[in-house]
């Protein structure tokens, strides 16, 4: 719940059980405490008071972001339609 | 199509604040609204999510039938005063360094808050992570170095890996005040409790946003009884505009198809068993109290964590048994916090609020961190109405 | 001079004298300080304006400036918020014992570097050695005058349908610093914004435009500037969120911390208010300023919540936007 902001993992150091992120252009050091079995350079991860909290499903937030690409097509199909029973004059008649 | 599109970090920020889509959401909501033949009333527990409503104005963009209720998920405004006392005693103790998170500094007790302590002598340093406590314990061999501990199952690991890597290095002068809390079971209490002063059995919750960092460690598994046995969806949603709006959405197509499930809108980041490894951390240093007092709400039981026995050489509790008072300490008369956490009030009926009682001078809890719905109403200023 | 700042230095005798000639004279000479009066003498200005600051920052060196630089930027940059060309300075310096010498003629050059890009002098100055621990390594305070050279900018003049233009990307000195502060173990490219405003100033002028009011957005950032404006006139300033410009690093820091960056200090952005139809020009010319590429119209002045700053959001939502309050710290749980 409390403030956790994704960030990409640059450098881990298995020895000190902790990795390097990047977030936005500012690096930190943050403890892998709680992913260092699976944790990859490169891999985004939620960050929590300077640990990595785990490791963010890169599938799910694209499918995610696919889902809200269909809902904005569809949107743009929708006032499409809207538009032209409305009775504006609408030339992009495809 | 196939094509491989690569993840950039901009993606996970942006992505999820983008315009169109807060907007689209928006309107679907309004459509499945339409289809509904009665109001409802979700609560969104964590203050995390009460922030990003009100600082992205999410409720200008709801029908009339949505209704959000603010839930107590802020660690720091359900602190009791007489706990908050225990972290100003620790602090002005001679050899002690208090050391704590950001917000805790400013909270009120009955002496004062662990800033008044600071600029008092006491030496009292915030910091960003559990593990700066290591280094200020290490430079610091002769002082005890107490670590006030407070945050949900989202924070909880953290204060378990310090106490971890603390054995590992020997440290003798690490301390830990512990005031970690639990969420499911202050959702249950708030619609279902024994304690009549709660006056549950009014409640007006019809569903949840589930906290969902909290799930990222524990699992959203947590939250299977509010479907199955109390009859309230729940979806556990990201922080993001575009995630509380898609979870709003998944709650308002529950109700339209009556259906009452638990579901996960924040997939990128929440399992069904959560962090197993964190899990593990947190069971081995602490275990449930069986009592603990919410400021607000009364005593819940199975609501915190305390120290194991065999960790009391490092509990300050245990240690500084003798000169930490256990008297409860009332609120304020005119504070109505434990009507709004339940739903029952909206910050801007309480006669004190923005007058007596504001973030500079705060009387209650909802108005103690930037995450209560009092201080949350006060910043953002409801421009709706 | 010795390596380090004694008491002595302090003295008013022979190690004072040094300290003045070999580290602040040295750089700081000019006609005026050079003929070492008790008070300097000033030719007669016509339309004189004056201003003064203290300097406390900490860390002293930062990425992007240091507390030299901060003295003379933030006393001409007043200054030139009014339309005042800068020119004469004094400077008072409390040094606390021990400090090294190198590190004060460190600042003294950044100091001379600064007055330079003003055009303006130090004509008077004090220098001070206090004990150990009684200042916190070093405090500046400076006094400037400056003369008018545009008159009527001032906070009163600002009236319902002026523009609101900020000069560049917000939030880079407050971030910096934070960063720099111990104790928050970050590393980043973040550079303080902190810079001489009169050159950009002076261009507005050159073109005629005539800004209704001008202010730089230091301590309590934009959020601060918008609502003192708003309340001195019972306006309302409303404001397109998504035209503040912020730079990925700034916002990098500001999701790491909690922090909102229209809290946060600057040191070399500043707010205008003026005429609609002067924004294009406007914009032109800030534009050609190195750093001020992101130079942006943000807002307007209307009468809709006098007295009060509102946020529109690119998704048709709007808030308050308060004064900040408190002490700055990263919001955790």
């Amino acid at each position: 719940m409390c403030l956790s902001i994704p960030s990409k993992v640059v450098k881990i150091d298995k020895e000190k059980a902790t990795a390097v992120v990047d977030t936005m252009g500012v690096q930190r050091e943050v403890g892998i405490d709680f992913v260092e079995d699976e944790v990859k350079v490169g891999d985004y991860v939620l960050i929590h008071i300077g640990f990595a909290m785990n490791i963010i499903s890169e599938e799910d937030a694209l499918a995610s972001i696919e889902t809200y690409k269909e809902i904005l097509a569809l949107m743009d199909e929708e006032e499409r339609r809207q538009a032209i029973l409305d009775g504006d004059n609408c030339e992009a008649g495809t | 199509m196939g094509t491989t599109v690569k993840l950039e970090l901009k993606n996970l920020y942006d992505d999820f604040r983008d315009p169109a889509t807060i907007k689209a959401l928006s309107a679907l909501i309004h459509e499945e609204a339409a289809k509904l033949d009665r109001d409802i009333r979700i609560m969104e527990v964590c203050g995390g999510h009460t922030h990003t409503i009100m600082k992205y104005g999410l409720k200008q963009l709801m029908p009339q039938k949505i209704r959000f209720i603010h839930g107590p998920g802020c660690p720091v405004c359900i602190m009791p005063k007489e706990r908050i006392d225990h972290a100003y005693i620790l602090a002005m103790q001679e050899d002690v360094i208090l050391v704590t998170l950001g917000d805790m500094i400013k909270v009120p007790g009955s002496h004062g808050s662990l800033q008044d302590a600071r600029s008092r002598g006491a030496d009292v340093r915030f910091v960003y992570s559990p593990l700066d406590t290591i280094k200020i314990a290490r430079e610091n061999p002769d002082n005890r170095v107490v670590f006030f501990a407070i945050g949900f199952e989202t924070t909880t690991p953290m204060t378990a890996a310090m106490i971890a890597r603390a054995e590992k290095l020997e440290l003798k002068n690490l301390l830990v005040h512990v005031n970690h809390v639990t969420v499911p079971e202050v959702m249950r209490e708030l619609i279902d409790s024994r304690d009549e002063h709660i006056d549950s059995y009014n409640n007006r919750i019809d569903a949840f946003i589930g906290p969902s960092h909290v799930s990222v460690i524990a699992g959203a598994k947590i939250y299977e009884e509010f479907p199955q046995k109390y009859g309230r969806p729940v979806v556990v949603s990201g922080f993001e505009p575009v995630d509380v709006m898609e979870g709003v959405l998944m709650l308002v197509r529950q109700f339209v198809q009556n259906r009452c499930e638990l579901e996960i809108q924040y997939r990128r980041s929440v399992t069904m068993d959560g962090n197993v490894a964190a899990q593990k951390q947190i069971g081995r240093y602490f275990e449930k109290r069986p009592l603990f007092k919410w400021r607000g709400l009364g005593n819940i039981p199975d609501s915190a964590l305390k120290l194991r026995d065999e960790y009391a050489h490092i509990d300050a509790e245990v240690i500084y048994g003798d000169i930490l008072p256990i008297e409860e300490i009332e609120d304020h008369k005119l504070c109505i916090c434990g009507d709004i956490l339940r739903g029952m009030a909206e910050p801007t009926e309480c006669q004190v609020f923005g007058t007596a009682c504001t973030p500079q001078k705060p009387l209650g809890s909802c108005m103690v961190s930037s995450e209560g719905a009092c201080a949350a109403y006060y910043k953002y200023g409801d421009l709706l109405k | 001079m010795t390596k380090t700042i004694t008491l002595a230095h302090g003295n008013g005798g022979a190690e004072n004298q040094a300290l003045i000639h070999e580290i602040f004279w040295k750089h700081l000479g000019n006609e005026i300080l050079d003929r070492g009066e008790d008070a300097a003498l000033l030719p007669t200005l016509t339309n004189p304006a004056m201003t003064t600051d203290s300097f406390t920052v900490s860390p002293l060196i930062f990425p992007g400036g240091d507390i030299g630089k901060l003295s003379i930027c933030g006393t001409c940059n007043d200054l030139a918020m009014m339309g005042a060309k800068p020119k004469y300075l004094s400077l008072s310096v409390i040094v606390e014992e021990g400090f090294e010498a190198r590190k004060l003629e460190r600042i003294v050059r950044s100091m001379k570097k600064e007055l330079s890009t003003n055009d303006a002098q130090i004509v008077s100055g004090d220098t001070k050695v206090v004990p150990k621990g009684t200042v916190d390594g070093l405090f500046i305070n400076t006094t400037g005058i400056g003369e008018v050279q545009a008159p009527g900018i001032g906070v009163h003049n600002i009236q319902e349908g002026d523009a609101i233009i900020v000069s560049r990307d917000i939030g880079r000195h407050g971030a910096t610093i934070f960063v720099s502060r111990e104790g928050l173990e970050m590393q980043s490219s973040l550079q303080s914004d902190c810079a001489s405003l009169w050159p950009q100033v002076a261009s507005l002028l050159d073109t005629g435009i005539r800004p209704h009011a001008l202010r730089d957005a230091t301590r309590g950032g934009l959020a601060a500037v918008l609502n003192e404006w708003a309340a001195a006139n019972e306006l309302c300033i409303e404001v397109e969120e998504g035209a503040i410009p912020v730079s990925e690093e700034v916002r990098g820091i500001c999701e790491m911390l909690g922090f909102e960056p229209t809290a946060l200090a600057n040191e070399g952005a500043f707010v205008m208010a003026l005429d609609p139809k002067d924004v294009p020009m406007a914009l032109e010319i800030l534009e050609a300023f190195p750093g001020c590429e992101s130079a942006a119209l943000i807002g307007t002045v209307t009468q809709s919540h006098p007295g009060r700053v509102v946020l529109q959001s690119e998704w048709g939502t709007r808030r308050f936007l308060e004064l900040p309050t408190g002490e700055l710290l990263p919001r955790i749980c």
